[in-house]
């Protein structure tokens, strides 16, 4: 059945979540044909194979026996990790259920970068905003880490960069990149100020800038491979703006103890709303990892990387990752589940796995059982929260698929396993 | 299926009944008139010296959205400590001041509730507020929606829009975003805080927009008005928390201009300034302004000792008591030019003269409101303490010997300048049925529940008549969710998933356009993605039925 083209359409293929694509017969797979970007053309143009269904061990599989075959498999775990889960809230829910009823654990394949944030949180907490807040009022917005729109492509055209704002025509917002400057072709309203420098120092700058503001003294020449001044002239600009923000992606700040860097950062910006108005905006959202954190969160009490056992809900951002648990043997299953991106498929381990994964996906080694799904927001409904923890968005079905959604073939899995007992 | 409920004392305040002994009847999940003496009987429970009260309702409860997540988040020390372990019937769940959305309706259950009310609900953040409703069970619920800091509603005023316009908007929200009433937290504060500003007074004017939160509530107690609404404005006032912020308090109530209006966690905004420490009770003053003024209701939203954490779309209150934080950490937001939000974990201490001084300013609020169907009992949970603590405020207004006790366990100078001690008055249990039962139903404006006469649902709470309330009310014998047992002793023996309720007031749908084009200008999503549809609820809440509540005036 041939889609119809239609407006309105809502993307899920990063965590800005756009709703005002308009999507319509391509080619091959679906093509974008109004406000798209790179990453939306790719993840709707990728063409859910007719012919894949289930396999069991490379043999092709009902629904019904795949479910039957993953359930025995996960019968006889002692600690299954239920990981990946590149999925929406349904998908979500379907997992903490079936995580709850086999005791395992859930973590989310860009779990490295997300708990980075949640450390943060935990600790100490932010001050943060959201997406029309920047659009509306910010007037210096800092990206730390350096440009993030090969990560979320529209970020600026749908912030900064929109043609018009709520409190007066005449805002103009300046930005400064701490790290790499703005990719070719991408314009930006006000001013640019490009600070070079090495992103795994950040935490030291930060630093720096919170003694600056403090007006204490200060011994350091420079930080981060920029000299003092370029700090002080920074300090100076996020003092006198009116509504400053800064924004960054954890999975920049790829280095050990990042997470102290952002919590150094999430503390100036707590010291600069003594006076004035200040922002953090940590983006994500891609692949539905702030969907599942938030789902497992509300049902449960923890978020990514729960384990679920005898004694009730437990979490640990660090003993509960995918590599760890896979390494060390902890986990003896694993369900992967990959419905945006075929690319993302799962990790080597010698775990017997069960992989839920986009129709186009090709796996490097054949899983013990394979169940293709459909992609939320193409192939059926579905809900994504954006980077901002705040909005959830409807995700609508773009063409007739015959693909069970994560949440089913979870549930079949799940039914086969009560059933079972 | 026809069940007798025999012989148990029933309150029943909605029908007057205070005590009787009397057979209930319930027949297919509704309460039926006693049957003739036919009828063929399938169950019979012998209810001989027990309590029988329709299900309790809690009308003001942070139960789910956004700013509750953020707290669970923050909180992994809370859930640790108090784990709900999977059993046959029930999920794993954890969390004491903010628990999982399992534990949530599995422990409002077992304390013999059957509905709650989340009392602030971003339009931009509504549907995760479903969500997280859809995934509590047993209980029923519903929400008030937050305007009164949203550009939209600002914008309209400051170009001077006429009242129609505004109701409405008013009604479009409340449509779009299913709930069942309309809520105002600190009127334009949250704006104003967006543009720096610390304070904002009853009658200052906003820093962009000019309007006042005087004139933010006069038009939106009108707009709840005049679209038949029956829950009136629900309003958490301006100056929330700081000492001698009570003549906002009694400005608030005025500001409605004799429309109805209710003043939530009132006892936060009750404080004088008196004093050596300029920190005082003004219960007495805010109970006689209830008292006189009959278009005006409250709740409490009572402290209890103890660790909790407070989440609140104040986020300028919030930020301004961040220092006060335990453990150190807190989460302010802004959010979408539509409102904002704080969550910070407090521990209130009885040796602490200013929380002492809360907990006494509380009671005495509950026992100086002469009419128990006008304040409602609360603890603006988890605010003032999680909602695992009603029993033991229940005894505290039962009790007086036990209140006493209590108090003189505080401050040595927050007791001396209490009034507390000299308040005889003990709460009935018939009393506790109006705060907690008939009083909240009668003020959401939804007919059958909170009641045991015919043609209610059959959402009925079996307590023994224990002498010690707490006990009594911690875990009540049985529990009915519409003519089910869900609860036995206190403990969940079946799972179902409640209904939703709402309402769906007509407005003139010209103002759709309006709101396309300002979302499509300013915004970062459409106007219609605001919009929750039938099936994405009932997908929310696991089929649980959708009801939508009639206004006044015809409308559906
Ligand atoms: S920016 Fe992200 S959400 Fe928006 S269209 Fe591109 S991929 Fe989709």
């Amino acid at each position: 059945m041939p889609a119809p083209d239609r407006p309105g359409v809502t993307c899920p293929f990063c965590g800005l979540v756009c709703d005002d694509l308009r999507v319509g017969p391509g080619t091959r797979g679906l093509a974008v044909t109004e406000n798209g970007c790179a990453v939306a053309a790719r993840g709707f143009g990728q063409v859910a194979t007719a012919t894949t269904g289930p396999r069991i061990a490379g043999a092709p599989a009902t629904l019904a026996d795949a479910a039957a075959a993953a359930a025995r498999l996960l019968a006889a775990a002692r600690r299954p990790l239920i990981g990946g889960l590149g999925t929406d809230v349904q998908g979500a829910r379907a997992a903490c259920r079936l995580a709850d009823q086999t005791g395992g654990v859930l973590d989310h394949m860009n779990g490295a970068g997300a708990i980075r944030n949640l450390l943060v949180l935990q600790d100490s907490g932010w001050i943060t905003t959201t997406l029309s807040e920047i659009r509306n009022r910010c007037d210096l917005l800092i990206l730390a880490g350096g440009d993030i729109t090969s990560r979320f492509p529209r970020f600026f055209e749908r912030t900064i960069a929109a043609p018009e704002a709520l409190f007066g025509g005449d805002r103009q917002c300046a930005t400064v990149f701490l790290g790499r400057g703005p990719q070719a072709g991408v314009t930006l309203p006000g001013p640019v100020e490009v600070i070079g420098c090495e992103v795994a120092e950040l935490g030291q700058a930060f630093g720096l800038l919170r003694a600056l503001l403090a007006g204490r003294p200060v011994q350091a020449t420079s930080a981060a491979g920029a000299p003092l001044a370029v700090w002080q002239g920074l300090a100076d600009r996020m003092r006198a703006a009116t509504y400053g923000v800064v924004a960054w992606a954890a999975p920049d700040f790829d280095f050990p103890h990042a997470e102290l860097a952002i919590q150094t950062l999430c503390e100036l910006v707590k010291d600069l709303n003594r006076d004035t108005r200040f922002s953090g905006l940590p983006l994500g959202g891609s692949d539905g990892d702030i969907t599942v954190d938030a789902v497992s969160l509300w049902q449960t009490g923890f978020g990514l990387r729960a384990a679920f056992g005898a004694g009730g809900p437990t979490q640990d951002l660090h003993q509960h990752a995918t590599a760890r648990l896979l390494a060390s043997g902890e986990a003896d299953a694993l369900v992967w589940v990959s419905s945006f991106d075929p690319a993302r498929t799962p990790p080597a381990s010698t775990v017997p796995t069960v992989v839920l994964g986009h129709a186009a996906m090709t796996l490097p080694a054949e899983p013990a059982v394979f169940i293709p799904v459909g992609t939320p927001g193409v192939d059926h409904a579905g809900h994504l929260f954006r980077t901002d923890r705040v909005v959830a968005l409807p995700l609508a079905a773009l063409r007739g698929s015959a693909l069970p959604s994560v949440a089913e073939a979870l549930d079949a899995i799940g039914a086969a396993l009560e059933g079972g007992r | 299926m026809l069940i007798r409920l025999a012989g148990g004392r029933v309150y029943d305040p909605a029908h007057g009944i205070n005590g009787e002994i009397r057979d209930v009847w319930v027949r297919d999940g509704h309460i039926v008139a006693t049957p003739g003496p036919d009828a063929p009987i399938d169950q019979t429970y012998d209810l001989t010296g027990r309590v029988v009260m329709a299900g309790a309702i809690d009308m003001h409860t942070h139960i789910g959205g956004g700013k509750l997540n953020i707290a669970r988040a923050m909180l992994p020390e809370d859930h640790r400590r108090d784990p709900r372990p999977r059993t046959a019937l029930t999920r794993g769940s954890c969390g004491h001041a903010a628990p999982g959305t399992l534990a949530t309706g599995y422990r409002y259950a077992e304390m013999g509730y059957t509905a709650c009310f989340e009392p602030a609900i971003l339009p931009v953040n509504a549907r995760q507020a479903h969500l997280e409703m859809g995934d509590t069970p047993l209980v029923d619920k519903g929400g008030y929606v937050m305007l009164g800091s949203d550009d939209f509603l600002l914008r309209l005023m400051a170009s001077g829009a006429e009242q129609r316009l505004i109701n409405d908007y008013v009604g479009w929200t409340l449509n779009a975003t299913r709930c069942i009433g309309i809520k105002v937290v600190n009127p334009g504060g949250i704006s104003a805080f967006k543009f720096n500003q610390r304070r904002f007074e009853l009658d200052e004017a906003h820093p962009f927009y000019g309007v006042t939160p005087r004139d933010i509530l006069r038009v939106l107690s009108r707009a709840v008005h005049e679209l038949g609404v029956p829950h009136p404005l629900h309003v958490h006032s301006s100056n929330l928390g700081l000492p001698g912020n009570y003549p906002t308090t009694l400005g608030t109530i005025d500001a409605a201009e004799g429309l109805p209006i209710h003043l939530t966690h009132i006892q936060f905004h009750s404080y004088g300034a008196e004093g050596d420490r300029k920190f005082s009770s003004a219960a007495a003053r805010i109970a006689e302004k209830v008292n006189s003024t009959p278009n005006a209701s409250c709740d409490v939203g009572q402290i209890l000792f103890g660790q909790t954490v407070t989440a609140s779309g104040d986020n300028m209150t919030q930020h301004r008591n961040a220092g006060l934080a335990s453990p150190k950490k807190f989460v302010v937001m802004d959010i979408e030019c539509d409102a904002g939000c704080g969550v910070l974990p407090f521990k209130y201490r009885d040796q602490n003269f200013v929380n002492a001084l809360q907990w006494a300013i509380g009671l005495e609020i509950f026992l100086l409101v002469d009419d128990p169907w006008r304040v409602f009992l609360t603890t603006d949970h988890p605010n003032g303490a999680p909602f695992t603590t009603y029993p033991h405020l229940i005894r505290l207004l039962m009790d007086k010997t036990f209140r006493n006790e209590r108090l003189g366990l505080i401050h040595a100078d927050a007791k001396a300048l209490s009034t507390l001690a000299s308040i005889d008055r003990e709460y009935s249990l018939y009393e506790i049925a109006i705060l907690t039962r008939a009083a909240p139903a009668r003020l959401l404006g939804i007919p059958d529940i909170g009641h045991l006469g015919a043609g209610a649902t059959a959402d009925i709470t079996v307590y023994r008549d224990e002498p010690d309330r707490e006990r009594m009310f911690t875990a009540p014998e049985y529990v009915f969710k519409d003519g089910r047992l869900v609860v036995r002793d206190g403990k969940v023996v079946q799972v179902t998933w409640g209904r939703y309720h709402m309402v769906a007031p007509a407005y003139d749908r010209g103002i759709e356009r309006r709101l396309e084009e300002h979302f499509a200008r300013y915004q970062t999503m459409r106007a219609d993605s605001l919009r929750i549809s039938d099936d994405e609820m009932a997908a929310f809440g696991h089929g649980g039925e959708l009801r939508t509540h009639p206004c006044r005036g015809g409308t559906p």
